[in-house]
């Protein structure tokens, strides 16, 4: 069996990635994949513990995160259309009429 | 645990709202005149909600295994919400329509928005925090980007995703990580075993990624950068909905889960700095950035910061006084700045007109009655003693001088006298300007009715404070 160190190695390495794409991208769809990635980072801590626990309440939590997930691409997208409507760019260094 | 028919007195409020949620779908999808009948379905329902909420407030119970609990304070985060989205309602009538994006599906997402509000502060199990959280923070942007044909509205809408997704993130990792050191998500349960030693490093790590994260939600410093942008960009409405209810919203989340850990050994030691911090950082930058500011929104966004400061010192206090000193200062904040950005939605003119605090000169002799009622919010958010801040300033310094805290209500009050200024300012223009008033102002009833309430809320939480703080401290 591989010990959970491993799982939660996995899922810090994939946070911080997730962080460093969000910080340091500028295409508004790259960033929010990013983001992606932080969940599923945390996905995959709660199954892992979940299942060192035997413990299925993790397990339950992480069909939230999904269903939120996929929720939030839905209004993300939407948003990211609209703007395109409007500015033709979704470069978001360009988006600044609003001072950042 | 068995399912009781007869618990349902207790989580009505939430059955019914989610009721008139789906109530008011078919009304948008199959009534033309949707638009005009949904604001008073939903001016009503919250009102009724509210009422209910108050009347049941001595009757503690959970329900659904320990999901959900009723009764006490989460009764008093309920008339909250449900009261200020009432306060919202009326004051979108007039203005979606000044503004042309007169649809019924806003106050559908008002209505959802507050459904989620009311599963944060009812939670007692941490699936029902991101639920509700998600289920705020989703309508949010929606509602930040309504005005869908404008770019300022889409750029604010895009700008709090993008970064309110991020926030979650932290959140969703964060609570992993508590679950992974107190092996459940059950509130009652989750610091029996936790600690603050060095072993239990995982657990603490969770903790501050999820205090960061609502550090985002409430508006403070280091995660601020959204919210002056937000809150310009977004439609005035919706501003005033966000920054009030929703800002008390998350505070009741981090209540709920973040100070349950002050209880634990050692906490004082590593969680008070943090919140500490937290709270200075907000004040300091807040208040000082705030002078600068040019557009009316921009410098409410900026005293959103500073005052979500103040009631971070509630939370570093780490005492019962601490967290009554925050309810107290929540429901005192949410009516003054309703009223606020109420009336600016009411002075605002077509495409983000009037809204330099220059376009205010003048505002004082042409006219009196709305420049009286912000010069009313403008003394109350600065916190001069007749009216509500004054006293939610001093139960949550109080508190911090009773937890050893004497540096952080320094520098409060510190703060306090440096956002004098830029209160006042406003203030002075309208009755001290030279020139005339340039702008013509539609008059709205609705709105008015909303504004005058808060104004009365407001005075009588600064007249009778003594009454209603014990109300909040009896649970």
């Amino acid at each position: 069996m591989i010990p959970l160190e491993y799982y939660l190695i996995l899922s810090a390495f994939l946070f911080v990635t997730g962080v460093t794409g969000v910080i340091t991208r500028r295409n508004a769809i790259v960033v929010f994949m990013s983001i992606e990635l932080m969940l599923n980072a945390a996905n995959l801590t709660f199954v892992a513990y979940s299942s060192f626990f035997g413990d299925v309440v993790g397990q339950l939590f992480v069909f939230f995160v999904m269903a939120v997930a996929a929720a939030e691409v839905a209004i993300g997208l939407a948003i990211i259309i609209a703007l395109f409507r409007n500015k033709e760019t979704i470069n978001i260094d360009e988006i600044n009429i609003l001072k950042w | 645990m068995d399912f009781n028919l007869s618990d349902i007195t207790g989580y009505l409020p939430l059955v019914i709202l989610a009721a008139v949620v789906l109530i008011s779908l078919v009304i948008e999808m199959y009534i033309k005149s949707a638009p005009k009948i949904l604001p008073w379905l939903t001016v009503i329902s919250f009102l009724g909600l509210s009422y209910q909420s108050l009347l049941t407030i001595g009757k503690p119970g959970s329900f659904f295994n320990n999901m959900l609990a009723t009764g006490g304070h989460v009764n008093i985060f309920w008339f909250l919400f449900n009261f200020g989205g009432a306060v919202v309602a009326l004051i979108t009538i007039d203005y979606l329509k000044k503004t042309e994006i007169y649809h019924g599906e806003y106050y559908i997402l008002l209505q959802s928005s507050v459904l989620g509000m009311m599963l944060i502060a009812g939670a007692k199990d941490l699936i029902m925090v991101f639920v509700g959280l998600e289920l705020m923070s989703l309508t949010f942007y929606i509602l930040a980007g309504f005005a869908r044909k404008r770019l300022f509205s889409n750029e604010a809408a895009l700008k709090y995703f993008l970064l309110g997704a991020f926030a979650t993130g932290f959140i969703v990792y964060g609570l992993a990580l508590i679950y992974g050191s107190s092996q459940t998500l059950n509130i009652d349960k989750l610091y029996e075993h936790f600690t603050f030693e060095s072993k239990n490093i995982v657990g603490i790590i969770g903790l501050f990624l999820f205090f960061a994260g609502f550090a985002f939600k409430i508006a403070s410093v280091p995660f601020h950068m959204w919210v002056p942008d937000v809150y310009q960009g977004a439609p005035t409405s919706t501003t005033a909905l966000m920054s009030t209810v929703g800002k008390a919203a998350a505070f009741s989340a981090l209540i709920i889960v973040v100070s349950p850990a002050f209880g634990k050994e050692k906490a004082t030691e590593i969680l008070t700095p943090l919140v500490a911090t937290f709270a200075t950082l907000s004040m300091v930058y807040g208040s000082i950035t705030a002078i600068m500011q040019t557009d009316i929104k921009r410098m409410l966004a900026y005293s959103s910061i500073v005052h979500a400061g103040y009631m971070l010192i509630g939370l570093a206090a780490g005492n019962k006084e601490g967290i009554d000193g925050v309810i107290f200062y929540l429901i005192a904040y949410s009516f003054m700045n309703l009223g606020a950005f109420g009336l600016i939605s009411v002075l605002e003119g077509k495409e983000e007109k009037n809204l330099a605090i220059s376009d205010y000169t003048g505002l004082g002799s042409k006219y009196p009655v709305l420049a009286g009622l912000l010069a009313l919010f403008m003394f109350s958010l600065t916190g001069i003693p007749p009216f509500a801040a004054f006293f939610g300033k001093y139960y949550v310094f109080m508190a911090a001088i009773r937890a050893d805290l004497l540096w952080l209500a320094i520098v409060g009050i510190a703060a306090s006298a440096i956002s004098l200024y830029f209160y006042l300012r406003v203030v002075v223009v309208m009755y001290f300007g030279k020139d005339e008033s340039k702008f013509e102002v539609t008059s709205s009833n609705p709105a008015l009715t909303g504004i005058i309430v808060s104004a009365l809320l407001v005075i009588l939480m600064g007249v009778l404070p003594g009454s209603i703080i014990d109300l909040i401290a009896k649970f």
